[in-house]
């Protein structure tokens, strides 16, 4: 690294030491560990040519797992963003035995390996298990069908939303929900006019991080989808089974199509994060 | 439109901590109070109980001859500032000003014209003309001062309270502010009511001072009442700044040591005393009687004025005084001082 | 006094004197709406976090301790664990120093296309765990770019343990520097100026200074990529090969031995996972609480 040229323009100046090799450090590993590899990936499913990409991409299975894992996780992250958003309000807001430790819970799902939540869940929802057994005699199906794939993934990415939301709320001032009870709102118009549109972004940004979450996700899902192709087959599964017949062509053109998808959802919120984020300012 | 408010015989505690007692004030129609004090000595708790977001253990509030306990918060028609204006940052200006009247029940609720009209009426009443679109945070803290200002009005409040109006504004746009809002109450004579731990503040804007120390009213009174007749000493030396000298009362003079320093006393009050002198009652004479030795060990300069600093045999602290002409004595110079108005309070 | 005011005298509780203003009465909902959205939050836990988590130590414990101890001590299990372990051993330091090295660059320096970096730092979380593992079989795999080469120099990277390491790194390689960055950025840059002028050197500046800032943060990253680290499945299940007593982890056990229909067995090596999973929390809730109150008390000097 010839970061030592310590007067060139592209950094401010500093007293402090170890730009050079910090940087170095980070970007060997960077490269090495995370960007290498991925271009690898980019550069096999562009070899692949026009046709055989199309062909590919185009597939009736490749599509239905595509459908499967991307709105599956807009449904996952759908009802996380809503039932999340109950929970930091409750975990913020309201004093009840045992808040600390339901607190602590949250994070379960990002502790919890992802193999151990799809056998458990898949125990617990299917036919004869604990839940599964409430349902089946009204003859509703969670595991091994798509609302199988839903349950693992609104359990993956229950926290994302709780986690982002509390911090906005436990800084939200009394003061701004006095101001609107004196200027006469009721409860319900002071929450949803004044309180709620402030953690709105933080909303969004957890709506987000689940989904991308759930879009790529594969050890909890695997379990208790059934992957039946075309019905409840998601993506990730895909990719592997390509891989195992060794069609790495296949496997890299799905892949990249998650990726890019995946990329231009998060860049797009992103910005309009930015644009909220010009306009309310800290105030 | 605007109404006197009551309060009587206050009573609020929070668990351990007692943060009033036993307070009771009249306030009139269109009269601007201020409610001073230091930190933690109830003042904004009184002001929270005024508006209704506290409820009082003991005693009751009145506007006009309406008990306020049973009353909402809507109905109380309180126009409320907060220190930390608590603007609405997800909306406009023009949103926020407009909030109280969108929030009225639709049967009195205005039509979208009159809303427009009103919020442009009352942004020129504020100074802030043409910024209706702008959002909170573009703007700086003296216009979301005055915008939170414009909202507690558009409600056509009963009342006007103020939580410390001008605590998180620079000094020189403090200054400014105060004048402002001193002019605006003439033109509009809302009920004001507003909080504030700078004693300057309170003096200069308030028809009338009421003080508050550790929950207890400790005065009211217009600022020339509170300023040159404090009742307590807690008053005198926090409304300025106060020379404290031991003495002792024989009739109506005082005397510090076996000195005479002071005559004239009306209070029949014998006894060992503390007199309570402002820097600026006290002046240098030629003349022996009543007048107190010293010699001049500082000289400095407090803003406009020059103060010397005089060490009198028998007093611990030196004496400030404040030199109301130019002639100044030299440091070392012995000098003699007379007090022309005092407070004395009785230390037994 | 209404049910509704209790979380208020909970705050005056904790800061007794003077600061009434804290008191929040007028913006708390009546009782019957707190119970209501109180059981609505239980229940979705209960449904979606707390069953789960249940139903594993129970599935395990139903053939009897036998049984259970059977499943974890026969010899392929063994070696899964010590496999985990040994992954975790070398991504986590791995990652740690990375971590620190990228917090320090990030934090203390200004610098062009800093965003980008923090972006390409977080990339590994938008990327699916199968894609992780994916890139690694299509670079160094026999039929991928460099398996040739690999093949004729006898490197074994796919279906063994470097293929394991490489993409556990992946899939942890933003933990680490995370949670630093942030605390890091808070903290600023005066201390370490201050240590400078009065002579420290640059090592000694940041061991002595810079680390005791910020350890508890760097506990918490290193608690949460070793959780992560240890529990990975998707990375690991497509380079693993899933050699037994070689190339298999604990996840990549689990999953066989439920492929097998050998349910007791698999929930029992699982119950391992949940129990490492609820040390993680612990730790976790006992250095928020104890973290959360250092900040407090940070803020209110």
């Amino acid at each position: 690294m010839a970061a030592s040229a310590a007067s060139s323009s592209w950094r401010q100046p500093s007293v402090l030491p170890g730009l050079g090799l910090s940087l170095g450090i980070t970007l060997t590993a960077l490269s090495l560990v995370v960007l290498i590899p991925l271009a690898a990936l980019f550069i096999k499913a562009a070899s692949a040519g026009p046709a055989e990409i199309w062909a590919i991409a185009t597939s009736p299975r490749t599509l239905a797992a595509l459908r499967l894992s991307f709105l599956g996780a807009l449904f996952a992250a759908s009802i996380n963003a809503v039932f999340g958003l109950i929970l930091a309000w409750v975990l913020v807001r309201y004093e009840f035995p045992g808040r600390r430790l339901v607190d602590a819970a949250v994070d379960l799902p990002f502790a919890l390996p992802t193999a151990v939540a799809g056998i458990a869940l898949a125990a617990i929802y299917a036919p004869n298990g604990w839940v599964g057994s409430l349902l089946a005699p009204y003859g509703i199906k969670i595991a091994y069908t798509p609302l199988g794939v839903m349950v693992a993934l609104i359990f993956i990415g229950l926290p994302f939303v709780v986690r982002m939301v509390q911090p906005v709320l436990e800084e939200s001032q009394g003061d701004i929900e006095e101001a609107a009870a004196l200027l006469g709102a009721s409860r319900l118009r002071t929450i949803f006019t004044v309180v709620l549109p402030p953690v709105m972004p933080a909303l969004l940004t957890g709506f987000v991080l689940a989904f991308a979450r759930a879009v790529g996700e594969y050890g909890s899902v695997i379990f208790i989808a059934g992957n039946v192709p075309m019905v409840s087959e998601i993506a990730p599964l895909l990719i592997v089974i390509k891989l195992e017949q060794f069609d790495y062509a296949g496997a890299a053109v799905i892949a990249t199509m998650m990726l890019l998808i995946s990329f231009a959802l998060i860049l797009l919120v992103n910005l309009i994060q930015a644009r909220t984020r010009r306009k309310l300012g800290d105030v | 439109m605007s109404v006197a408010v009551t309060i009587e015989a206050i009573d609020k505690r929070f668990l351990a901590f007692q943060a009033l007692r036993n307070v009771s004030l009249d306030i009139q129609p269109g009269e601007l109070v201020a409610l001073l004090g230091p930190s933690g000595s109830g003042k904004t708790t009184l002001l929270r109980l005024i508006a209704g977001l506290e409820q009082a253990d003991a005693g009751r509030v009145l506007f006009g001859d309406d008990d306020t306990r049973d009353l909402s918060l809507r109905d109380r028609r309180i126009g409320f500032v907060f220190q930390h204006y608590a603007l609405f940052k997800t909306m406009t200006v023009a949103e926020n000003i407009a909030f109280g009247l969108r929030s009225r029940p639709r049967a009195e609720r205005p039509d979208g014209a009159e809303i427009t009209r009103r919020v442009k009426a009352l942004l020129e009443l504020v100074q802030l003309p043409d910024l209706e679109r702008r959002y909170p945070s573009q703007l700086s803290g003296g216009q979301r001062q005055r915008v939170a200002l414009a909202r507690a009005l558009a409600i056509e409040p009963q009342v006007l309270l103020l939580d410390e109006p001008f605590g998180a504004l620079d000094a020189k746009i403090r200054k400014d502010l105060r004048a402002w809002l001193r002019d605006l109450h003439s033109r509009t004579g809302h009920t004001t009511v507003f909080v504030t731990h700078d004693q300057e503040e309170a003096l200069e804007l308030a028809d009338r001072v009421a003080i508050l120390h550790e929950g207890k009213l400790e005065q009211v009174g217009t600022p020339d009442d509170v300023y040159d007749h404090p009742a307590t000493p807690f008053v005198c030396e926090f409304l300025g700044e106060a020379n404290r000298l031991p003495v002792k009362i024989v009739g109506s003079q005082a005397f510090l040591g076996d000195r005479p320093v002071l005559g004239g006393l009306t209070q029949n009050q014998s006894g060992p005393a503390a007199l309570y002198v402002r820097p600026h009652h006290l002046k240098f004479v030629d003349e022996t009687p009543l007048s107190i030795p010293g010699v001049v060990e500082q000289l400095r300069r407090t803003g406009a004025l020059r103060r010397a600093e005089i060490a009198v045999a028998g007093l611990t602290k030196r004496l400030d005084l404040d030199l109301t002409s130019q002639v100044a004595p030299a440091i070392g110079e012995r000098v003699r001082v007379k007090i022309t108005h005092a407070t004395a309070f009785a230390t037994a | 006094m209404s049910e509704a005011t209790l979380p208020d005298r909970a705050t005056n509780l904790a800061a007794p004197a003077a600061r009434p203003r804290t008191a929040r009465r007028t913006g708390a909902e009546g009782p019957v709406v707190q119970l209501l959205l109180i059981t609505v939050s239980l229940a979705f836990l209960l449904l979606f976090l707390l069953l789960p988590l249940i139903s594993v130590f129970v599935e395990a414990g139903a053939r009897g301790w036998a049984a259970y101890r059977e499943a974890i001590t026969e010899p392929d299990a063994v070696a899964a664990i010590r496999l985990t372990l040994l992954v975790a051993a070398i991504a986590v330091p791995f990652n740690v120093v990375v971590g620190i090295a990228a917090a320090w660059a990030i934090a203390k320096f200004e610098f062009t296309g800093k965003n980008l970096l923090i972006s390409l730092i977080d990339l590994p979380f938008s990327v699916s765990p199968v894609i992780s593992g994916l890139v690694y079989v299509l670079l160094f795999g026999a039929q991928g770019y460099l398996g040739p080469f690999l093949k004729a120099n006898g490197i074994e990277i796919i279906f063994a343990l470097p293929g394991l390491i490489l993409a556990t790194i992946f899939v942890t390689f933003p933990f680490v520097a995370r949670e630093l960055i942030p605390h890091m950025q808070a903290l600023g840059s005066t201390d370490e100026e201050a240590a400078l002028t009065l002579g420290a050197s640059p090592w000694r500046v940041f061991f002595a200074i810079t680390l005791p800032n910020v350890k508890w943060s760097l506990f918490y990253g290193i608690l949460l990529c070793n959780a992560r680290a240890m529990g990975e499945f998707g990375a690991v299940a497509v380079v693993s090969g899933k050699i037994r007593g070689l190339t298999n982890t604990m996840p990549l056990h689990v999953e066989i031995l439920y492929n097998e229909y050998m349910g007791a067995a698999a929930f029992a090596v699982a119950s391992l996972l949940a129990g490492l999973a609820l040390v993680t929390l612990a730790l976790k809730s006992l250095l928020e609480w104890r973290y959360g109150d250092a900040i407090a008390a940070a803020r209110r000097h």
